[in-house]
């Protein structure tokens, strides 16, 4: 058996690593030159608890799968987790009437530890939240991760396991003969499968047409963020959500997992052709800013570190697209809006486990190795565990990235785990992620990829070919 | 690994060596850090000429004067470790080094902070746009330029006209590559006046005062920026769009010194006497880790001062002196030291917030001191002599004001 699946994000990959648990040929593509830079990278980060979601829906039931997850699972794969807890903030009588509604939404769906606080419950948990609050939904269960690092972790463990990952591949058709998955081309080449899990993001109408099967059109719904360095992580200890209106949950206030905080996400639907517009805007970055002011007024927006904008698909229907098609061997894990990062390891399992295995009669094999080791980060070590590594080792001892104190050897360890471009060094290994945002570092990790690579420096790009960083030489 | 010294200077540019070399020269036992290969700090990749007039009364390209400096450095009997970066810096004082030869424990009497500066990046401008490849900070420009011979890009902006963004604007000029501009958000150049005439006037590239970058475009690589002209309060002028087609931006937008960690040491920020010393009596600041200078012989001689400063402090112990706080007055955007110990000779440096073509420079009113011409990019000297400081020791605090004539 040979299954591909097409998109390298976080539902892809997790797919991936479900499936490579079984006697069969796994072939991960991505048209991106690593993983994870779709839709997986310009996002909140939130594992999210359920509330926010109508019963009865399919988002409702992944994300409280998922969320009971991911705890484990950023064990077992060593991707960067935590449980923050999250406060849903109502300023008047109408949002604390929502409140409860969500309340009552989150207890149907299994949401555990819901509880409605008070102005001064709220308060004490949370002082820098503006004062003019009336009341609060707090859930425990709310954690943020770094979504790049789950994809990353996943992919991993799936080649470990046996499966392929071909970066830099772009789907461009697939064969249907009787009814039945054939073949898919890319442009590098075509390859005989007997199914294909159409994970593809923003694009996965697209890739569903190729099939022949029909999709609800995707709309790019962009989302623009403010990043703010570390020292303004500690402004708040829980994700702060506004009383979500039907269309959004709303700009928020997340402390990320790296000690940042991060401001947003807007929601702005786009064209449905509008599938690259990952541009920011004036009015963008100010409605992100009058929103985060609303939640908390003190908002240090000197300490901001940069601003970017994401695509989040939005399925016309409002709900994921999971699940097995009219063509047979064609599965679809699609329609991923939110919470779909929340909801991807659930829907990894219930794709692989309940849908794909028994279709397929594929069978377990025994030698799958579920743990990942994430690289280690000196900086996070004791002073004799890292003293340790430098004695094997000097290049522990080599700082590449002054801004988070990333090592030589850390830069080193993520080529060796797939990173081939600037940005696969920055999202593997935070180097570039800091205050200086690479103007210190980005000379020396061009150095160690050309030297790893064995490439010239032209060749270096930020995130994939067309991407080059250097465009020639000084005179001779 | 652990080592004991005197004083511990931390930053191999022209602000550390010098420091180091002094405090060698006064007999303390130091030990300078740089976390780079090399000493010399960004002096390597400053391979234009205009160093050392007054320290050295010759013109100097930057690798020349690092050269010079260490050459003073290397007759003293200064340590030197390279390839080292200090993780902390703990009380003690001990500080936290990592080097490929283990983490080192440096115990220090003393400490000269002449950690530099980084520059303000991309981000924190909250341009609108995409996000390709081809953003480039002046000193990665000239870094990738001059120490690694390869070149960003073909036809380039550059935003914000600093003295590394001048200079780089010609340094590309030369190396073939278009240059279709400097924007600069201010009604005045934030560089030297002789850098705008010997690098952009001498070349016919433009200076689009009072414009700043509104918008970027491209998704992979650079394809073009969207410049506009602002109003006085530095908000785009609608209808003033300009467009132009580039793979390179190039920003001089302003550097910022590099503390970090010593961050929790100084919650309200970093504060020196006229001794360079802060308010955590040990440590002691030299260079642009203090506020960023417009020249390197000014930087080496404030190094030199720190260094001996330090040494004395190491081997003495004094007990940090009484000082009268200066408060930056009318036309002050830039002081230090920030207090003066009455009765000791004080430099106090300066710089103002726009140009003034003829002012009154006054310290409380121990000191007047007629000026013209002052800009904002030139840094102004001025001594005190030990009478006038003496003075000083009966105010709560000395209000230092330009008055413009």
């Amino acid at each position: 058996m040979r299954i591909a699946i097409i998109g390298a994000g976080v539902v892809g990959s997790l797919i991936a690593r479900e499936l490579s648990r079984y006697e069969a040929e796994i072939l991960l593509f991505d048209r991106e030159e690593e993983v994870g830079l779709g839709v997986t990278k310009a996002n909140s980060g939130i594992v999210h608890a359920g509330f926010h979601d109508e019963p009865g829906t399919l988002r409702a039931r992944f994300c409280v799968l998922g969320n009971a997850l991911y705890p484990g699972l950023a064990e077992e794969l060593g991707f960067s987790f935590r449980q923050t807890g999250a406060l849903a903030l109502a300023f008047d009588a109408e949002e604390k009437k929502t409140l409860n509604r969500l309340r009552e939404w989150g207890e149907a769906n299994g949401v555990p530890g819901l509880k409605l606080l008070s102005k001064e419950e709220v308060l004490a948990q949370e002082p820098e939240v503006n004062p003019a609050v009336r009341a609060g939904l707090f859930a425990p269960t709310v954690g943020v991760t770094a979504p790049w690092e789950v994809a990353q972790a996943a992919a991993e463990n799936a080649q470990e396991n046996g499966a392929e990952l071909h970066l830099g591949e772009e789907v461009l058709g697939i064969e249907i003969k009787h009814g039945r998955v054939q073949a898919l081309r890319t442009q590098k080449g075509c390859y005989w499968v007997d199914a294909i899990v159409n994970a593809a993001g923003l694009f996965a109408d697209r890739i569903s047409e190729m099939a022949g099967v029909p999709f609800p059109p995707l709309v790019p719904r962009r989302g623009e963020y403010i990043l703010l360095d570390e020292p303004a992580g500690n402004l708040v200890r829980s994700v702060l959500f506004p009383t979500p209106n039907p269309i959004t949950k709303g700009i928020l206030v997340i402390p990320t997992v790296d000690g940042g905080l991060l401001l947003g996400p807007t929601a702005e639907d786009l064209s449905p052709t509008d599938k690259e517009a990952t541009e920011t805007t004036a009015q963008g970055i100010s409605q992100v800013i009058r929103g985060a002011q609303k939640l908390v007024p003190k908002i240090p927006l000197t300490q901001a570190l940069k601003t970017f904008a994401g695509l989040r698909p939005e399925p016309e229907n409002g709900d994921f697209v999971v699940g097995p098609s009219n063509v047979r061997g064609f599965y679809q894990a699609g329609g991923m809006r939110s919470p779909g990062l929340t909801a991807a390891p659930a829907i990894a399992q219930f794709l692989a486990h309940e849908v794909i295995a028994p279709d397929l009669a594929l069978k377990k094999k025994s030698t799958f190795k579920p743990k990942r080791e994430r690289i280690p980060h000196a900086a996070e070590l004791s002073e004799e565990e890292w003293e340790k590594l430098i004695r094997e080792d000097p290049r522990w001892g080599r700082i590449v990235c002054f801004c988070n104190t990333v090592t030589e050897a850390e830069v080193v360890e993520a080529i060796r785990r797939g990173a081939r471009t600037l940005d696969g060094v920055k999202f593997r290994t935070r180097a570039g992620f800091g205050r200086c945002q690479g103007s210190f570092c980005t000379t020396k990790i061009m150095a160690i990829l050309a030297r790893e690579l064995s490439f010239g420096p032209e060749k270096i790009t930020l995130r994939g070919p067309g991407s080059e960083l250097i465009l020639g030489k000084v005179r001779p | 690994m652990k080592v004991s010294v005197d004083v511990a200077v931390v930053g191999g540019g022209a602000a550390g060596m010098a420091a180091a070399k002094a405090a060698a020269e006064a007999g303390a036992k130091t030990l300078l850090l740089e976390r780079e290969e090399r000493l010399g700090g960004v002096l390597d990749q400053c391979i234009h000429p205009g160093f050392g007039l007054h320290r050295y009364r010759e013109e100097l390209t930057g690798p020349e004067f690092a050269f010079r400096l260490l050459s003073e450095l290397e007759r003293t009997k200064a340590e030197v470790v390279t390839g080292a970066t200090v993780l902390a810096v703990r009380p003690g004082p001990e500080l936290l080094v990592a080097s490929e030869k283990g983490l080192i424990k440096v115990q220090a009497r003393a400490l000269v902070w002449a950690a530099g500066a980084r520059e303000r990046p991309f981000g924190p401008l909250l341009i609108p746009g995409t996000r390709p490849a081809g953003i480039f900070t002046a000193g990665l420009a000239q870094k990738l330029v001059n120490i690694h011979g390869l070149l960003p890009g073909k036809r380039a902006l550059i935003l914000g006209s600093g003295d590394i963004g001048l200079i780089m604007a010609r340094r590309l000029h030369l190396e073939g590559i278009e240059v279709v501009g400097v924007a600069e958000i201010k009604p005045f150049p934030g560089g030297l006046l002789r850098n705008v005439v010997q690098c952009l006037e001498d070349f016919g590239i433009p200076l689009f005062l009072r414009h700043t970058v509104a918008k970027i475009h491209g998704h992979k690589r650079l394809s073009g920026v969207t410049i506009m002209e602002v109003d006085e309060q530095g908000q785009p002028i609608p209808d003033t769009e300009k467009f132009f087609a580039l793979d390179t931006l190039v920003l001089s937008v302003g550097l910022i010194p590099e503390v970090r960690p010593l961050e929790p040491f100084f919650p309200q920020g970093v504060m020196v006497n006229n001794l360079f010393q802060s308010a955590v009596p040990w440590i002691f600041f030299a260079g642009n880790a203090l506020t960023v200078f417009d020249l390197v012989d000014t930087v080496a001689r404030i190094g030199e001062e720190a260094g001996r400063n330090a040494a004395r402090y190491a081997q003495e112990k004094p007990p940090k002196p009484k000082a009268v706080p200066l408060r930056k007055g009318q036309n002050v955007s830039v002081l230090v030291p920030h207090e003066v110990i009455p009765g000791e000779p004080a430099h106090l440096f300066l710089r103002v917030p726009r140009p003034l073509s003829r002012a009154t420079i006054r310290v409380a009113d121990v000191y007047a001191k007629n000026q013209v011409s002052l800009r904002p990019a030139e840094m102004v000297e001025i001594a005190l002599p030990p009478e006038a400081t003496a003075e000083l020791a009966q105010l709560p605090q000395a209000e230092v004001e330009v008055i413009p004539a």
